[in-house]
């Protein structure tokens, strides 16, 4: 990577610390496509491969009226292009050492690669990646088969508390939102997809305006660029899709139970969080490592797990996303202690609201993520997920480089003031998914 | 467009990064492995102990794994939870992980932090104040884990009845995180001992991977573990698998949507097989059945017969002890698990009367070559690498040997080393028994109910 080495070239010369200049991230390039894609590039000549991922906004938030279909769609990409059926694409690639990787959530859907930059390799895993992206086959043998996998791994998630949880919380939560669906979809709704709905939903996500290509690898831009304009000349120019509807606020707080066969019950918290590239970005960001982003040092870790020995692992994040993703928070513990378990983590939540956090703790906050900061951007694996999110969501070109200033600006105040003004604990939506005798009384609750 | 990128492209691959690798021992038996790689300014400190859980017996399974929880809880210098702040405050990323065969502690920091991670691993290896009020809060943080890893999750259940029941003598019985009812008995006194007994300079290796100066790192080392006390390590007793004279099955009932399979076969590792190139050629045959979505298992059993919605099969050349050279499947919604056994039993006895094509080879070949290339993108990876071969007794030099030795395997070899291991006397089989879920209604509650009731 360029960024490193000129990050550590100039460490050694000056010897100064915490000079912004050395908080610099890659050096990134960028540029259009003929028809349309956005490309984001870093040269990193030290190791001879190059990866290659291309983004399309085609999430399950792009589902419509079929749950489940984009990720469908998107898994099918693979399974014959062409004049190649499944078994062809994937010996050809390998065939060269290459990894392909397709996936897809709730804004984005994907499709990767890293290869050698070895002359038979790169060009042929960019002419696979080409025909899979324009030329899917879609064939309706394939599509069976898919679809039994998509149903077996759905019966997976059913025999695990923490996939009933999540998904349960996704939906309470999001109500009417598209972000409220489960990417996978339902088995009644998988069961439903017909091979007309798949190819509709190629033709009108997969399409140049609507993809973001990113690039990290030991080439130099006009093989870049020759790459980028391969991989997109197939693809119609087509346009971005429409926004996306906005997260309505919850009205009030609900809680689930969900009886489970389980020896611990998982216990979930959510609200509607905040999007990419939100005025409060850094502030809940720093803020929320303070609070559970921070593994062992978070407070909600020391309260749960240091001081009481309840849970294994204890957690709050920002999920950011097109619109307000989820703000999350949650725990596992044996049945028994579910109660004492969430009335630890609801208070911990609320003293920090409240209170916000101590000078001490934000110092340490920064230190952790300043500090850290070179280790975000050390490998091409990271590099390319950075391009990824950044080429998605229009963040600034300088988004690395100015990461560490950013932190750096936000104050006890500003954490306490977002807090306050984003997160509010009497209407958030509680799923506990395990064993328990008392029921609660019943009432009506939103969502159902 | 193709012709232009041929073009452009024949430029390409001229910076290779070549990696150097130093090894020091200090005078107390620790040995120092520093890899230099300059991309990033960062580095990952790693140390390994020979310990794990197949150094434990029966009655205090676990002790291993509960003692790297507790080495996080504080020293003779240092507070409980002192360690992670004081790495946190220093931009670094931490953690640790118990294995079988080791014991393992890494800090990933700026390359300009690494005394600071000398400092508190030199202190934690011999300074260890275990106390009684974080070990009873701790122990029962472990047994959260086992409840979230195996007991409520049912194909991991069944793969530690399976291992359970599969090994007679080999500690590779025995689960990582120990059986529930070793946890609840388990005590400081056993906690005591086991540190005393395993954690010394001399049963450790120190790896360094990132932008590091050897020199530096040596006199580092030297500064900070060269002062600390050797240990009489006594060697683990082989407790050698007999030779298992039949076909094993085992079934596991447990509340599940969908029925699983393990199979496993008793294989040889480096070091413990009748000929060196054994273990090359079934880690090839394990690269043939699984190695990627082209392989033979997802072409025969996901793609054509269509009977299984997931199916791996998984060996490691690299243990302490020998293994098992294992298949495991998820049938699709539908299908059972019988059809599933004979299917891969049927690719075992393929590889017994038909060789591996060439072209089969070559994608292995090519493979692994290339993945060789991609783990320098990781200096966290590349550290794994050789701690990992130096605490199972083998040179981290062999990592950097594994392409060629697995090029030198022949399509007979793999033939033979199937029809010599992968028969029937030496199969264990175990089948996840789906009981039904509870069934019973959902309870919800609106605002107010958020505290439990």
């Amino acid at each position: 990577m360029v960024g490193n080495a000129n990050f550590s070239r100039l460490l050694l010369i000056t010897g100064l610390w915490f000079t912004s200049t050395l908080f610099a991230g890659p050096q990134i390039q960028s540029w259009q496509t003929t028809n349309g894609a956005g490309v984001l590039f870093v040269e990193a000549p030290e190791i001879p491969m190059v990866d290659v991922r291309i983004v399309f906004d085609a999430g399950s938030a792009r589902d419509r009226d079929k749950p489940g279909v984009t990720s469908f769609t998107n898994s099918l990409l693979s399974e014959g292009a062409g004049e190649w059926s499944a078994q062809e694409i994937a010996e050809r690639l390998e065939h060269v050492g290459a990894q392909l990787e397709v996936g897809s959530l709730r804004d984005m859907a994907w499709v990767s690669a890293r290869t050698l930059t070895k002359l038979d390799a790169l060009s042929v895993t960019l002419e696979t990646m080409t025909k899979i992206l324009a030329e899917p086959r879609f064939d309706p043998e394939e599509i069976e088969r898919e679809r039994q996998s998509i149903l077996a791994s759905l019966l997976q998630d059913e025999q695990s508390p923490g996939s009933v949880g999540k998904k349960r919380l996704y939906e309470l939560v999001f109500g009417d939102h598209p972000y409220a669906a489960d990417p996978e979809g339902t088995r009644q709704s998988v069961k439903s997809i017909t091979r007309d709905d798949i190819i509709e939903t190629h033709k009108r996500l997969y399409v140049a305006g609507n993809a973001q290509v990113a690039i990290v690898g030991a080439i130099d831009r006009k093989q870049a660029k020759a790459i980028a304009e391969q991989l997109t000349a197939s693809l119609p120019a087509g346009e971005a899709v429409p926004p996306l509807p906005e997260v309505a606020p919850l009205q009030q707080a609900v809680t689930e139970r969900i009886p489970f066969p389980s020896s611990q019950s998982h216990l979930y918290l959510g609200q509607p969080g905040m999007r990419r590239g939100d005025p409060d970005y850094f502030t809940l960001y720093v803020g929320n490592h303070i609070l559970g982003g921070s593994g062992l040092v978070s407070l909600l870790s020391d309260e749960v797990r240091e001081k009481r020995g309840l849970s294994y692992s204890v957690y709050s994040y920002f999920l950011p996303m097109r619109q307000p993703g989820m703000f999350q928070l949650g725990l596992q513990t044996k049945n028994d202690q579910a109660d004492e378990a969430l009335r630890v983590l609801t208070d911990t939540l609320e003293r920090f609201i409240k209170e916000g956090p101590t000078e001490a703790e934000l110092k340490a906050a920064k230190q952790n993520i300043t500090g850290g900061f070179p280790l975000r951007i050390a490998s091409n694996s990271k590099i390319i997920q950075y391009l990824s999110v950044i080429g998605f969501y229009d963040l600034p070109l300088d988004y690395l480089d100015q990461f560490v200033g950013k932190v750096e600006a936000v104050t006890r105040d500003q954490i306490r003031d977002a807090f306050k003004r984003r997160i509010d604990p009497e209407r958030l939506v509680t799923i506990q998914v395990g064993r328990f005798s008392e029921p609660l009384a019943q009432t009506d609750s939103k969502g159902n | 467009m193709r012709s232009v990128m041929i073009g452009l492209l024949l430029m390409l691959g001229l910076c290779q990064v070549q990696a150097e690798v130093v090894e020091h021992q200090l005078d107390n038996g620790m040995k120092v492995i520093i890899k230099s790689d300059r991309r990033a300014p960062i580095a990952v400190s790693q140390v390994w102990y020979k310990v794990g859980s197949s150094y434990e017996h029966g009655g205090i399974t676990g002790v291993s794994h509960v003692l790297e929880h507790m080495m996080f809880k504080g020293t003779e210098n240092l507070e409980p939870g002192e360690f992670s702040r004081i790495i946190a405050a220093n931009g670094g990323d931490e953690n640790a992980f118990t294995g079988r065969d080791y014991t393992a502690y890494f800090q990933t920091m700026s390359s300009d932090r690494l005394e600071v991670s000398f400092r508190l691993e030199a202190d934690r290896m011999r300074n260890l104040k275990l106390l009684q009020k974080e070990f009873l809060k701790e122990v029962e943080v472990v047994k959260e884990e086992r409840r979230m890893r195996t007991e409520d999750k049912p194909t991991s259940l069944t793969y530690e009845q399976f291992l359970a029941g599969a090994y007679e003598a080999s500690p590779y019985r025995i689960p990582v995180i120990g059986w529930m009812a070793d946890l609840d008995a388990l005590e400081m006194a056993d906690l005591q001992a086991w540190y005393r007994m395993w954690y010394a300079p001399n049963n450790a290796t120190l790896v360094v991977v990132g932008d590091v100066e050897p020199d530096h790192v040596i006199k580092l080392a030297e500064q900070y573990f060269a002062p600390l006390k050797p240990e009489q390590i006594a060697r683990p007793k082989p407790r050698t698998e007999p030779v298992q004279k039949g076909i094993k099955r085992f079934t596991v009932k447990a509340p599940a949507r969908q029925p699983y399979l393990i199979l496993g076969y008793k294989t040889p590792v480096i070091g413990k097989a009748d000929a060196p190139w054994e273990p090359y050629a079934l880690e090839m045959l394990a690269y043939v059945l699984d190695g990627g979505s082209s392989a033979r298992l997802t072409n025969h059993l996901i793609r054509g017969s269509k009977l299984a919605a997931s199916a791996d099969a998984s060996y490691n050349a690299f243990s302490r002890l020998s293994g098992m050279l294992t298949m495991d499947a998820v049938p699709t919604p539908g299908k059972s698990v019988e059809k599933i056994e004979t299917a891969l039993l049927e690719e075992i006895e393929r590889f017994k009367t038909e060789l591996v094509s060439e072209k089969e080879m070559e994608r292995v070949r090519n493979q692994i070559i290339a993945a060789k290339v991609f783990e320098k993108d990781s200096v966290f990876y590349q550290a794994m690498l050789i701690g990992q071969l130096e605490t199972i007794g083998l040179d981290w030099r062999l990592a950097d040997e594994y392409v060629d030795h697995l090029k030198q395997v022949t399509p007979e070899q793999i033939r033979e080393v199937a029809q010599k291991y992968l028969v029937e006397n030496n199969l264990s089989v175990a089948v996840l028994e789906p009981l039904p879920m509870e069934n019973k209604k959902t309870v919800k509650a609106a605002a107010g109910g958020r505290h439990g009731g």
